[in-house]
C-alpha cells in the first residue's frame, strides 16, 4: 500500500520492542464480539492510483460542469474566474497540510494570512473587525442571529422575505433546537416589504440580505436607524460578495453585523461546498463574536508576530459556556479568498464588480425584449428575477437539455409557493460571454414559443 | 471598621456599613495567570448568593466569579475594564470587582476568615 | 596555475551573530503585510471593460475607495510563497498533534477534487446534469455505512463539531417525536473533547460530568448510578481522548438503552479502529466522522472539514436535509421536509455538504480498500504503542498500554526540573518536529498527547523518540534556562499572548497621516 511506510520487517521489530505478538493483540481492550478478524466482507480491496482516477473520473464525466456551458445560475453560489495563481498557492504543502495555528512559532504563515483575511473582510464590508471565517454564508447568518441574541439578551429575530431560503432554514433549525423565536416575512419577490414595522423592543435582530435572493437592493440606512431606536441589531447578509466592489458596504449603512458568503472570491462552485463564510462586526461586540480570531502581538525579541487570540470564547476552553460549538474555520477557502482578493486589489475588485453588473444589465434588457418574459427588478447587481409566461422549472429543464443552464427556478427554493412558480433567478458574471447570452436568448425564445 | 471574609471559590468580601467589596484572592489570580479581561455586572443588578455575577479571563482560561452573598450591585470597578492587570498586581485592593449591598448579613457567617482561608488554601496542594 | 573562476578552497568557519542587514536569515524571509506592500494602481488581474456603462444600482453605489492594496501577480506569488515558508505542514515534517490526525494527504485526491465535473458544478443545477456527483455522494455514504455498520448517514455537516450538533439535534428531535421532552440531561465524561459539552449546552441540555477511573476510562459504576429517566444521551469518544479504547462500551450502551437514552459517539478517533471495529456493533445511535482525520482530507490550516454523521434506525428519520435519494429517474436531492424527510431536523448549512471533501475522502477510501484501511488503522496503533515503549524510558505515562492511535504522557517526569510541558514542546520545534498536543486531555497534569499516525516510517519514529528522550534527559539534568527560551530558530520566538488578548489588534489599519502623527 503506497501510503504506508512500515515494512513487514519494521512491524515485526516494533512489535518485539513493544513486547506483543501481533497488531491484533494491541486491540485487546475491544470486546471480542466486536473485533473483526479480517477486512469487512463485500468491500473492494486497495487499488492503484490509475484505477482510482479512472473510477472517480467516470463519475465526474456524468455531470455537466457549469464551466463548460452557458451558465446563469446564482442563488447563493456564483461562477467566477479564479486565477491559476490562487490554486497553485493554496496547494503549497505548508498551507495545505498544516493545521489550526495553535503553535504560533511554526504557523506564522497561516496566522499572517488570517490577519490579512480579517482586514480584507473588514474593509470590503465597511466593518471594524472580522473573524477568521465560518463554514459558509448560511451558517455565518445563523451564528450572527445567535450573537445578536447574546448581545441584546432578547430572543426574537426578524427575517426579511429577501433572505435566501437556505439561510432562513438554517436559522430556523437553530431557532427550533436552541430555542428562540422567529418572525419570518413572506417571500419578497417584488422587493417592496416594510421591515421597520416588524421590529419592537423584544426584537434581538433584523436580518436583511442585500442584494436579496431575488436580486433587489436595499438601502439599509433607514432600517439601521429604526433598529437603533429600539435597541435591535441589524444583520446584513451578503450572498454575492463581489457586489461590494460596486455597492455601498453594509458597514457604511449602519449594519451591526455582516454575515456573508465568500465563495465568489477565490473559490469554486464545488457543488455547494466547501465555501467560506465571512463574519464581521463592531469592535464593541468583539467578545461576543463566534469563531477564531487572529491578533497582532510581538515575540520575546520584540518582533511583530501573530497569534490566535480571545480564544477563551471558544469551545476548547469555555466548553459548555462557549459562544459557539464551532471548532474549525474554513481555513484553506479563506486563504484562497485572500490570495484572489490580493490579486484583484483595489482596482481589480471594483472593476470585477463593474464587469459583472454590466453583463447583468445588458442581459436583463435583452431578456425583457423577449415575448413572455418580464424583469421584476428595478435595481440589482449581477442577478435578477424574471417572470415567464409559464412555470419556470420545466423551462429550465428543457434548456438544460439544450446545453444551457438558464438559472434557478424559484419553485426549487419556495416549493410551497405555487404563485411564484413562474419566476426564474438569472445571474450573469464576468464569465458570461456574448455567445453565452445569445445561446440563452435563442434557447429561451424557442422554448417559450 | 471593616471585616474580611473568604469563600471556597476564592473570592474575598470586605464588609463595611452593610456594603461588601468583592474580589478574587491572590491564590486565585496566581492560578489563572495573566488576567486579560474582566466582565463586570452593571449597577442595580440583583445578585443571588452563589450565582454567576462576573467573568475573569486569562489567555488560556475563563472563570466565573460567583456572588458571595445575595444583594444588589451598587458599583463595578470600571478601571478593571481598561487595566485587567490590576487583578494580578493588586488582587486585594485595586483589583476589586464590584460592591454589593448585602441583603442578608447572616450569609456572611458561613464564610471563612483570613486564618481559615489560609489553612484551606494550604490544604489544596 | 588556474587564476580564473571561483575560489575552490573551503569556507572558513567564520563568526556571525546571526544579524543581517535585511532581517532575512538565509532562506527565511521577513515579509510585510500585503497592505504594507501597496503600489496604488497595480493590479494582479487583467479584466475586460464592462459591456455597458448603464447602471441599475438604485443610488446605492459605493462612495470612495475600499482600501485594498494594489499588487501585480509576481508580487502576490512571492508574498504568499514566503508566508507559506513560515509554516510547518505534514509535507514538511512529522506532525504528531494528538487528537488531530495529521496524516499524509495524497495529491491524487487534490487532482480529482479539481475535476470540472465536481469543482465546477453549481449546487442548483438540474438533477439530470449532476447524476455523477449524486452517485459519488451515495457511494461515499455507502462506504461510511458499511465501515461503521450503521444503517443511515447524514452527509451535510460541515465539520466534526457541526456533525456533533447534527447528531445531538437528531436525538432531540427523536425525543420530541416520542414525547420525551423531560429527558434533559446529557452525560459527558471528564476526558471529552471541549466540543461535546459545548454542543450539548448549546442545544439546551444540562451537562453532567461522568468521572474517569484510574485506568483513564469511564467509571461504569458512576455512570450506571447516574442513569435515570431524565437522561437524554451520553456523549462518549471512543477510542477516548486519552488514546484508550473504552472496553465497557457495550455495557454502557446496554445500560443506557435500557434506561431509554441515546448513545452519541464522538467519532473523532475512528481512524484507530476503521476496518477493525464497527461502531454499529457496539450499540451506538449516532457518530460523526471527521473526513479530514480518518479519511485524510487536508487540514488546510484549519478547515474546511467535513463531518458526516452515521445514524441508527431510531434516529435515521430525523436526519437533516438535503439528502440523496433514489428515485425512478435516478438519484435526486430531497431538499424539503416532506415525504420521506417529513421528520427531518431541517437544514444545517447552505447547500448539500462539503462535496470537495467527499471526492477526496472517496479517493482515499478506494485507494486503501477494505484491507488497506484496516492496515492503516493497525499501523497507526502500532506506531503509537512503539512510541509508548520507546519514550517510556524517560517519560511518564499515566495509564498502562496498550494504547490506540495516540499515546498520552503526563508531566510527572518533569517534576522539580523547572521545565514545563510547554517548554518541551517548544524545544521540539527547534529540532524540526511539530509539537504534540499539550495540556489536553485535562484529566492528567501537563498532558503531552502524541499521535504519530500510520504515515510515519520507523526511521522517523526513531528520530523523534531519540530527540524527545534527549530533551527529557536534558531537562532532568537541570537545563531549565535553555527550555524557557525555546524556540530559538523559528521565524518568530515565543509570542506575547497576554498582550494580544489585553489590547486586541485584529486588523491592519492605515498609518495616521503625518500631520496627525506629529501631534
Amino acid at each position: 500500500m503506497r501510503y504506508l511506510p512500515l515494512t513487514d520487517a519494521d512491524r515485526r521489530s516494533m512489535l518485539a520492542t513493544i513486547g506483543v505478538p501481533s497488531i491484533d493483540s494491541l486491540y485487546r481492550d475491544v470486546p471480542d464480539a466486536a473485533r473483526l478478524d479480517a477486512p469487512i466482507d463485500g468491500l473492494p480491496l486497495h487499488a492503484g492510483e490509475m484505477e482510482v482516477e479512472r473510477a472517480i473520473s467516470a463519475m465526474a464525466a456524468r455531470n455537466v460542469p457549469a464551466s463548460d456551458v452557458p451558465c446563469f445560475l446564482g442563488a447563493g453560489a456564483y461562477r467566477h474566474h479564479v486565477p491559476a495563481t490562487v490554486d497553485y498557492l493554496i496547494q503549497r504543502g505548508e498551507f495545505l497540510t498544516s493545521y489550526t495555528p495553535y503553535q504560533p512559532e511554526v504557523s506564522q504563515g497561516t496566522l499572517q494570512v488570517l490577519f490579512e483575511f480579517q482586514t480584507q473582510v473588514a474593509l470590503i464590508t465597511g466593518m471594524d473587525v472580522a473573524n477568521a471565517s465560518m463554514y459558509d454564508g448560511a451558517t455565518a447568518c445563523a451564528e450572527a442571529v445567535l450573537m445578536a441574541n447574546r448581545v441584546t439578551r432578547r430572543n426574537r429575530a426578524v427575517l426579511s422575505g429577501g433572505l435566501h431560503p437556505h439561510y432562513r432554514d438554517t436559522v430556523r433549525t437553530l431557532a427550533r433546537f436552541i430555542g428562540f423565536s422567529l418572525d419570518e416575512a413572506e417571500a419578497d419577490a417584488a422587493g417592496t416589504e416594510d421591515l421597520a414595522a416588524r421590529i419592537d423592543g423584544e426584537t434581538s435582530c433584523l436580518v436583511v440580505q442585500t442584494p436579496s435572493v431575488f436580486g433587489h437592493l436595499t438601502d439599509l440606512g433607514p432600517l439601521a436607524e429604526a433598529c437603533r431606536a429600539k435597541g435591535v441589531l441589524l444583520i446584513a447578509v451578503v450572498a454575492e460578495i463581489v457586489s461590494l466592489g460596486l455597492l455601498k458596504p453594509p458597514g457604511a449603512m449602519g449594519a451591526d453585523i455582516v454575515a456573508a458568503e465568500g465563495q465568489s472570491i477565490g473559490n469554486g462552485l464545488n457543488f455547494g461546498g466547501p465555501h467560506v463564510g465571512l463574519f464581521a462586526a463592531r469592535t464593541k461586540h468583539v467578545r461576543q463574536m463566534p469563531g477564531r480570531l487572529c491578533g497582532e502581538t510581538v515575540d520575546v525579541d520584540g518582533r511583530r508576530g501573530f497569534v490566535l487570540t480571545l480564544s477563551t470564547r471558544e469551545q476548547h476552553i469555555r466548553r459548555e459556556k462557549a459562544t459557539s460549538n464551532i471548532c474549525t474555520n474554513s481555513g484553506l477557502c479563506a486563504l484562497a479568498f485572500t490570495i484572489h482578493l490580493s490579486l484583484l486589489g483595489e482596482d481589480g475588485f471594483r472593476q470585477l464588480a463593474k464587469v459583472n453588473h454590466a453583463r447583468a444589465v445588458r442581459l436583463a434588457d435583452r431578456l425583457a425584449g423577449l415575448p413572455g418574459v418580464s424583469v421584476l427588478n428595478t435595481g440589482f447587481f449581477n442577478e435578477f428575477t424574471v417572470r415567464l409566461d409559464r412555470p419556470a422549472a420545466p423551462v429550465v429543464d428543457a434548456l438544460a437539455e439544450r446545453g444551457v443552464l438558464a438559472g434557478v427556478p424559484v419553485s426549487r427554493l419556495y416549493p410551497e409557493r405555487p404563485d411564484l412558480a413562474d419566476l426564474l433567478l438569472v445571474a450573469a458574471t464576468e464569465t458570461v460571454t456574448d455567445d453565452d447570452e445569445d445561446a440563452l436568448l435563442a434557447a429561451l425564445r424557442e422554448t417559450l414559443r | 471598621m471593616s471585616t474580611l471574609y473568604f469563600t471556597t471559590d476564592h473570592e474575598w468580601i470586605r464588609v463595611e456599613d452593610g456594603v461588601g467589596t468583592v474580589g478574587i484572592t491572590d491564590y486565585a489570580q496566581q492560578q489563572l495567570g495573566d488576567i486579560v479581561f474582566v466582565e463586570l455586572p452593571e449597577a442595580g443588578r440583583q445578585a443571588e448568593k452563589g450565582g454567576e455575577i462576573a467573568v475573569v479571563e486569562s489567555v488560556k482560561a475563563a472563570s466565573e466569579v460567583y456572588a458571595p452573598v445575595t444583594g444588589e450591585i451598587v458599583e463595578a470597578n470600571a478601571a478593571l475594564v481598561e487595566s485587567p492587570a490590576a487583578v494580578n498586581e493588586s488582587p486585594g485592593e485595586d483589583g476589586w470587582f464590584f460592591k454589593i449591598k448585602i441583603a442578608n448579613p447572616a450569609e456572611l457567617d458561613e464564610m471563612m476568615d483570613q486564618a481559615a482561608y489560609d489553612e484551606f488554601v494550604a490544604g489544596l496542594d | 596555475m588556474n587564476t580564473q573562476g571561483r575560489p575552490t578552497r573551503g569556507a572558513e568557519t567564520g563568526a556571525s551573530n546571526g544579524e543581517t542587514i535585511t532581517g532575512n536569515r538565509g532562506l527565511m524571509m521577513e515579509e510585510p503585510l500585503i497592505f504594507e506592500a501597496d503600489t496604488p494602481g497595480a493590479c494582479g488581474v487583467d479584466l475586460a471593460e464592462p459591456v455597458t456603462a448603464d447602471r441599475r444600482l438604485g443610488g446605492l453605489e459605493r462612495e470612495g475607495p475600499v482600501g485594498l492594496p494594489g499588487l501585480t501577480e509576481p508580487q502576490v506569488v512571492r508574498h504568499y510563497t514566503r508566508l507559506s515558508q513560515q509554516n510547518l505542514g505534514i509535507d514538511t515534517t512529522m506532525y504528531p498533534l494528538g487528537s488531530c490526525t495529521m496524516k499524509h494527504n495524497p495529491r491524487i485526491n487534490e487532482k480529482l477534487a479539481r475535476l470540472p465535473g465536481f469543482a465546477s458544478l453549481h449546487p442548483m443545477q438540474p438533477m439530470s446534469t449532476v447524476q455523477g456527483a449524486l452517485a459519488l455522494i451515495d457511494a461515499l455514504a455507502d462506504w461510511l455505512k458499511r465501515l461503521t455498520g450503521m444503517p443511515a448517514v447524514a452527509m451535510t455537516p460541515g465539520a466534526g463539531a457541526h456533525g456533533e450538533l447534527c447528531g445531538m439535534m437528531a436525538i432531540r428531535a427523536a425525543l420530541e417525536h416520542h414525547g420525551q421532552t423531560d429527558r434533559t440531561h446529557v452525560l459527558v465524561p471528564e476526558s471529552a473533547h471541549g466540543t461535546n459539552p459545548a454542543t450539548a449546552a448549546a442545544l439546551g441540555f444540562t451537562v453532567d460530568r461522568i468521572p474517569a477511573t484510574d485506568e483513564g476510562r469511564v467509571d461504569l459504576a458512576a455512570f450506571k448510578e447516574r442513569l435515570d429517566d431524565g437522561v437524554a444521551a451520553i456523549m462518549l469518544t471512543n477510542p477516548n481522548t486519552c488514546g484508550l479504547f473504552e472496553g465497557d462500551i457495550v455495557d454502557i450502551a446496554d445500560a443506557l438503552h435500557a434506561a431509554g437514552g441515546y448513545f452519541y459517539c464522538d467519532g473523532a478517533n475512528f481512524n484507530a479502529i476503521v476496518g477493525r471495529v464497527r461502531p454499529g456493533d457496539l450499540g451506538i445511535d449516532a457518530m460523526h466522522i471527521n473526513l479530514h482525520k480518518t479519511f485524510s482530507t487536508p487540514h488546510g490550516g484549519g478547515g474546511p472539514g467535513s463531518g458526516p454523521v452515521v445514524l441508527s434506525d431510531a434516529l435515521a428519520p430525523f436526519a437533516p436535509i438535503p439528502s440523496v435519494v433514489h428515485g425512478p429517474e435516478g438519484l435526486r436531492l430531497a431538499e424539503q421536509t416532506e415525504g420521506e424527510t417529513a421528520h427531518s431536523l431541517g437544514r444545517l448549512k447552505g447547500f448539500h455538504g462539503q462535496m470537495g471533501m467527499f471526492v477526496r475522502a472517496l479517493a482515499y477510501i478506494l485507494s486503501h480498500g477494505a484491507d488497506g484501511l484496516r492496515q492503516a488503522a493497525g499501523d497507526a496503533v502500532l506506531n503509537a504503542n512503539y512510541l509508548l515503549a520507546r519514550l517510556g524510558e524517560e517519560l511518564t505515562a499515566p495509564f498502562p498500554g496498550p494504547c490506540m492511535h495516540e499515546v498520552l504522557f503526563d508531566d510527572h517526569f518533569l517534576k522539580d526540573t523547572g521545565v514545563t510541558t510547554l517548554d518541551m514542546a517548544k524545544a521540539l520545534v527547534d529540532e524540526g518536529f511539530h509539537p504534540m498536543t499539550m495540556y489536553f486531555p485535562l484529566v492528567v497534569h501537563g498532558a503531552l498527547l502524541v499521535e504519530p499516525t500510520e504515515s510515519e516510517s520507523k526511521a522517523t519514529l526513531d528520530a523523534f523518540a531519540d530527540t524527545v528522550l534527549a530533551l527529557a534527559r536534558r531537562a532532568k539534568a537541570g537545563d531549565a534556562e535553555y527550555f524557557a527560551g525555546a524556540p530559538y530558530l523559528t521565524p518568530r520566538r515565543r509570542l506575547d499572548e497576554t498582550a494580544a488578548a489585553r489590547k486586541p489588534i485584529l486588523r491592519w489599519t492605515p498609518p495616521a497621516p503625518e500631520s496627525q502623527a506629529a501631534e
